[in-house]
């Protein structure tokens, strides 16, 4: 019973999401379907990233009454890890707009073929 | 201790049906469905950040991840479906 | 099938690198060198109580103005692709009616949702939230307010100088850190105050204020470029 805590089933749960969505960006052949993918994979690399901050049965890294008392600020043996947390903060919105940008391309794209298929686009095949 | 045990059985929960959305999201030959399972997969990733004791993290994702990816990917299909008409 | 089976096996070798990393994994139970000194030192060197923001904004506020400055980049590249020719400029968008449910409530809602989105952002460094969160949330109401009526002409203008003054400003404040206090995005610029009252931590809400802005700007300007993009066909 050791392994089943919350560190541990956030890391199973992320590496499982990595290989869906990784799985998906290989395979499917719709250009929509493959944002989707790496959209999924997006999330299962953040979910892994806040999972190796947990630390077991510490509290939110927010300083306030229940943790603290006035004058005394040193909370390290009370708080999760907030260096992963700050990391994928600003890593959610960069995603955001990787996303936005890769649909703006598929619209580009389906402007220039009138199709979603990645297989039309072999313009630079040989 | 015991409100541990519900944290973890919340989150095998969670985690089991987020799986199956995203291969949901995969596999579905309906596109609006499957821009609706990865929205789904965002959102319950947020309750698992809320789990995991990271709150900052959580409002973003379900805000930016869950709310406006998925607005735009509408946008993106609405267009393809008018000028397929 | 050479690819099937080639593609398998990327997934495989995958699989078993992830085995490798999750088996040495262990539950952590103390924090790690970087992260303690900020646990224990944070609150005095700092004064935000929350901890996340303190390590946003001033420890590692490099990474947050090279991440304003992705999303500036990326929403001056979506506006560049979705650019309308002059016909297309003047259309309007055919939609179904909106209901009344949706008219009445984008009216009474979009002030309190901007209200709340500034709330969040301004209490950036006592309670969960911040810059990035606020900013998202001012997008949200926007979002609302073109749902509710498509063919809404958002003030370009209003945008623009909001975005740009946010981005200035957030620079300058970084660069009177370097003449004023320890170094680039130092927050002692004015004094650290009270811990937990609204005014305090020197200049986190300012820079956070400026941040939520920004992206506030920037999501608003794409979302709005997405929408705009629907008169061509």
């Amino acid at each position: 019973m050791e392994f089943i805590n919350l560190g541990n089933i956030g890391l199973i749960i992320g590496f499982l999401l990595i290989i869906v969505g990784f799985w998906g960006v290989l395979t499917q052949k719709n250009i929509i379907k493959i944002i989707i993918g790496f959209s999924i994979l997006n999330t299962g690399i953040n979910l892994l990233i806040v999972s190796l901050g947990y630390v077991k049965g510490k509290t939110a890294p927010i300083i306030d009454a229940t943790i603290a008392t006035e004058g005394n600020y040193n909370v390290a043996d009370k708080i999760v890890d907030p260096v992963p947390q700050a990391l994928v903060l600003t890593a959610i919105v960069i995603g955001f707009g990787i996303t936005a940008l890769m649909l703006a391309y598929a619209m580009k794209l389906y402007k220039a073929k009138k199709s979603l298929e990645i297989n039309k686009f072999n313009d630079l095949k040989w | 201790m015991n409100s541990e045990l519900l944290y973890i059985i919340i989150a095998i929960v969670l985690g089991i049906v987020s799986l199956a959305l995203s291969f949901v999201a995969m596999l579905n030959k309906k596109l609006s469905v499957a821009v609706i399972a990865a929205g789904v997969v965002s959102l319950f990733a947020s309750v698992l950040y809320i789990l995991m004791s990271a709150p900052d993290v959580a409002m973003t994702e379900a805000s930016i991840g869950s709310g406006l990816s998925t607005l735009i990917f509408f946008y993106v299909l609405n267009k393809i479906k008018r000028s397929n008409a | 099938m050479l690819k099937n089976t080639l593609m398998t096996l990327v997934l495989l070798v995958m699989a078993y690198l992830f085995y490798g990393l999750y088996d040495g994994y262990e539950l952590r139970d103390s924090l790690s060198g970087i992260s303690e000194h900020f646990a224990t030192k944070g609150a005095e060197e700092v004064g935000a109580a929350n901890l996340v923001t303190a390590v946003v904004v001033t420890y590692r506020g490099f990474d947050t103005l090279g991440e304003v400055t992705i999303l500036f980049l990326t929403a001056s590249i979506i506006a560049f692709f979705l650019k309308l020719k002059d016909e297309d400029f003047e259309k309007t968008i055919e939609h179904r009616d909106t209901s009344e449910l949706l008219e009445t409530a984008s009216k009474i809602l979009i002030p309190v949702i901007f209200l709340f989105g500034i709330y969040v952002f301004i209490n950036g460094h006592l309670t969960p939230g911040g810059g990035f969160q606020g900013g998202a949330i001012i997008a949200t109401g926007v979002a609302l307010m073109i749902l509710a009526n498509p063919n809404i002409k958002l003030n370009y203008n209003v945008i623009h100088w909001v975005e740009s003054i946010s981005g200035v400003s957030f620079v300058i404040i970084g660069i009177l850190g370097i003449l004023l206090a320890g170094g680039f995005l130092d927050n002692k610029i004015i004094g650290l105050g009270k811990f937990g009252e609204l005014f305090s931590a020197g200049a986190i809400p300012i820079i956070y204020s400026f941040v939520g802005l920004k992206v506030g700007a920037e999501i608003s300007n794409i979302l709005n470029k997405y929408q705009k993009s629907q008169k061509e066909l």
